[in-house]
């Protein structure tokens, strides 16, 4: 089968799509975009996590025919040009970044997050982060890397305001 | 001996960014699994479905009238491997093991073909009986030679039965871990491509000279025709460090259908053949004077291994270095079961043993009525207790002050069962860490261009620790130059042989040879009068004879963990409020990335401590809960709030870099401090882990 997609506002077409293939099949295998990862393949972990039309979702437990004509946008998606969004810099300089396979999902999730929250209490950000697991930080970086992106956002946000 | 390098040590110790920081959050990181050559096929691994047998067909004739399927390999159609290693000899034998040992492989185009074509492949058995459940009283129990990390199985020093019936106060209960998994966030999955007689194979390792090595063997080749590549290695715990039947499967299955093969495992697959921590059977003896000082201690252990190969875990190890006492014992037993072989997990030995032990420090902390810090404080050896060797050097006692200032400690009540907050039980308990500092031979090679950059090279593995970040770290100190004039190049076969990345050696291993180096390189771009030739200038070191000629020291780093917990007393959830710990680790290299080590091992320990259990069945001789739906790892709605702190230590007696490891330590102890919280909280002892509601509900 055929499917449509828009990926990180590019407009894609995929042919031979087998109909029980997911989402994060196609993106990994047809499409070259490695950065959603396979860890689990039932929705347990959230390492595959991507938008689909502006909510994060596992991009395993979502069949390919689904997202037929629908918006994708994966961690390759998150920066702006060469600009990184400030969920990634903070992960990085925070020390939230480890073996870094669950990290292109919780970025994800942690974008979805802040651009949703503005700046979300810590029991929102534990909740909210509860579906990605991460094996090596026991979250503590995690947590402060959300709270800095926030921050910055926040700041950033009212800088504008202020100047416009 | 030689001194630490302390010269121009400017970066080693400083906060730096992870170096592969920006390649994992953009998703331009690599991952084995998502390599894709040319005309690649896809392999799944067929599990037996009987725990012991044989083997007898296999229906390879009507799997390959399937469309898309390529090949169908069992033993009867497997091509010979070079190999007495039993775990190793893939579709050798006809032999069942234990349920899940890869007894066929098929390859197909499409990994949906592949997958359909490995359930419907059909397999006939002839099943025998099989054995799966470890007894301490299992009659097949024996006294192995050894057991890891090549430690003796059986130590002992004066007559620990007959002080123990004399002791004023004794303490004598037995204590069970789980299986548990290590379950990496990354599955395992191999690429294989044979070119002409060479392999390359993609393969995320914590061991690529080794993994090399082994596969120059089983093939029948030189090492040099075997090509390893693992840049980046989603997590591994121990259980990417082994070489591992998939690897040899993927790598069998290229050459017989001569195209890139992927075998990528499904997280299932992993609860089966990537190791495990066995499960243990531990009874622990404390006798003591009325003050709490030890007359004597008793380890015994036992634990399970496949019949396929003998890997005892050294249980009762870390109780031969923590405490001091005149009469004591440690022993190990192993159960040669129908089951997958165990392998390293997160501070093996160590990490099981000392719940036992912690546990049983805190039962006789009650019993003597001494608080448990100052129990621990009273029996601090002045050497190693049963090597009399000096300690390199030695901070438990700082460490457990430290902890105890940070948490809040003093005037603790503790009288258990009687703090409540609403519905919740509160208590607080403590428990000591140790791990060994180990060192093994390295090569590595540094090379300068006359630009003024560095490259670094060296087969070591970053699993996540961030050895890429603090070799770069190091080798910028001993160059005298800035880090970002350094590239490390690691992960890859290629390089200088390289130890292990495990049993928290990694750093001390290649971090000397990279100074070695270093140093060397510096001496002779000195000696040519400071200008790097227009071609470059490369030296390579090898630690071999530095490292067979250390001193003899009793060399370990200790910790503290400190553990808050609150028990609802009508379901019995339980949820650690706070852990804390403060380790002695040597120099700590990088701050931001060793905070995450610690942290991230105590919220393991935590796991392990609430969670992670692997339940055996024993019918069907499987691990029954092998997704991450019914395995549960700590999630982070789980963690409400980790510490971690460590107090300065120099010691002379260590590596170039004066540190020691730090990637096993946190989950050392975490355990059994928060096993001994909730006692203090409910007055409930849980000698089983992990803590579940149905052991507090009574």
């Amino acid at each position: 089968m055929r499917v449509h997609l828009t990926v990180n506002g590019r407009d894609e077409t995929v042919d031979g799509v087998w109909e029980g293939e997911s989402l994060l099949y196609v993106l990994r295998e047809r499409m070259g975009l490695p950065g959603a990862k396979n860890a689990c393949e039932q929705g347990e972990c959230g390492s595959c996590t991507v938008y689909l039309d502006g909510l994060p979702v596992c991009a395993c437990l979502v069949a390919a025919g689904q997202a037929d004509g629908r918006r994708v946008r994966t961690v390759e998606g998150l920066a702006d040009g060469g600009r990184l969004h400030p969920i990634q810099e903070a992960f990085v300089e925070c020390g939230a970044v480890q073996c870094g396979f669950c990290t292109p999902g919780l970025l994800v999730q942690a974008h979805d997050l802040i651009e949703r929250v503005g700046e979300p209490s810590d029991a929102e950000i534990r909740e909210a982060l509860a579906g990605n697991l991460c094996r090596c930080t026991g979250y503590e970086k995690i947590l402060d890397a959300v709270r800095l992106a926030a921050a910055r956002r926040g700041a950033a946000r009212t800088g504008t305001e202020d100047r416009s | 001996m030689t001194a630490p390098v302390t010269a121009g040590r400017r970066y080693a110790g400083a906060a730096l960014d992870r170096v592969e920081g920006l390649d994992k959050v953009t998703g331009r990181a690599a991952y084995a699994a998502d390599h894709r050559p040319a005309d690649l096929v896809h392999a799944v691994a067929v599990p037996a479905t009987i725990a012991r047998g044989e083997v007898v067909q296999v229906d390879v004739d009507a799997m390959l009238k399937r469309p898309g399927v390529v090949a169908a390999i069992w033993h009867g159609n497997a091509p010979r491997l070079a190999t007495s290693d039993e775990e190793l000899a893939v579709l050798q034998s006809r032999r069942v093991a234990y349920r899940g040992q890869y007894v066929a492989v098929v390859v197909a185009e499409t990994p949906e073909d592949a997958r359909e074509a490995a359930r419907t492949l059909r397999i006939e058995y002839v099943a025998e009986e099989h054995d799966v459940i470890l007894r301490a009283d299992h009659p097949r129990a024996y006294r192995p030679e050894n057991v890891n990390a090549g430690h003796p199985s059986d130590t002992g020093q004066g007559d620990p039965d007959a002080a123990l019936a004399a002791a004023p106060v004794v303490v004598d209960e037995e204590y069970g871990t789980p299986a548990e998994h290590n379950n990496p966030m990354e599955p395992h999955a191999t690429i294989a491509d044979w070119h002409g007689d060479g392999l390359i194979v993609h393969e995320p390792s914590q061991n690529v000279s080794g993994l090399r090595a082994t596969l120059a063997s089983l093939f029948g080749m030189p090492p040099g025709h075997v090509h390893v590549v693992s840049p980046h290695v989603g997590g591994g715990f121990g259980s990417k460090a082994k070489t591992l039947p998939h690897t040899i499967l993927a790598a069998l299955t290229a050459k017989q259908v001569g195209r890139p093969v992927k075998l990528a495992l499904t997280r299932r697959q992993l609860f089966v053949a990537t190791g495990y921590r066995t499960p243990t059977v531990q009874r622990v003896r404390l006798g003591a004077e009325p003050d709490g000082r030890l007359i004597a201690i008793t380890h015994d252990a036992v634990m399970q291994s496949s019949t396929l190969s003998e890997f005892t875990e050294q249980t009762a190890v870390p109780s031969r270095v923590m405490y001091a006492a005149p009469h004591r014992r440690t022993t190990h037993r192993v159960v040669r079961l129908d089951v997958p072989t165990p392998s390293w997990m997160r501070a093996p030995g160590e990490c099981p043993g000392m719940f036992a032990l912690e546990s049983a420090m805190d039962e006789l902390a009650i019993a003597c009525g001494v608080d448990p810090v100052e129990l621990r404080v009273r029996n601090e050896p002045a050497a190693g207790p049963e090597s009399g060797l000096p300690f390199s050097s030695r901070n438990l006692v700082a460490c457990l002050r430290e902890g105890a200032r940070r948490f809040g400690w003093a005037g603790r009540d503790p009288r258990p069962g009687v703090r409540r907050r609403g519905r919740t039980l509160i208590g607080t308990g403590v428990a000591a860490s140790t791990f060994p500092a180990l060192r093994a031979p390295s090569s590595a090679t540094v090379r300068a261009e006359p630009g003024g950059r560095y490259t670094v090279r060296i087969a070591a593995a970053d699993i996540g620790t961030g050895a890429r970040t603090v070799l770069t770290q190091i080798a910028a100190d001993a160059l005298g130059t800035a880090p970002a004039a350094v590239t490390v190049e690691l992960g890859d076969s290629a390089l200088p042989p390289a130890p292990v990345a495990g049993g928290s050696m990694g750093t001390a291993s290649w971090g000397t040879a990279v100074v070695r180096a270093c140093e060397e390189l510096a001496a002779r771009l000195e000696a040519a009068g400071g200008t790097v030739p227009d071609g470059g200038l490369e030296v390579t070191a090898d630690t071999g004879r530095e490292v067979r000629a250390q001193e003899r020291y009793s060399r370990h780093a200790f910790g503290a963990q400190f553990a808050e917990v609150g028990v609802d007393a009508d379901t019995g959830e339980t949820r650690v409020l706070r852990l804390l710990g403060v380790f002695a680790a040597g120099r700590v290299l990088n701050p931001k990335t060793a905070r995450s080590q610690f942290i991230g091992g105590m919220t393991m320990g935590l796991s392990m401590a609430l969670l992670e259990e692997s339940i055996m069945d024993g019918r069907f001789g499987d691990f029954l809960n092998c997704d991450l739906a019914q395995y549960h790892i700590a999630a982070h709605a789980d963690v409400r709030d980790v510490q971690a702190y460590w107090l300065e230590e120099e010691d002379p007696h260590l590596n170039p870099m004066g540190s020691k490891g730090i990637g096993e330590i946190g989950i050392v102890g975490t355990a059994a401090a928060i096993a001994n919280a909730v006692h203090h909280a409910t007055g409930v002892r849980i000698r089983e882990l992990p803590i579940r509601l149905d052991k507090l509900v009574r």
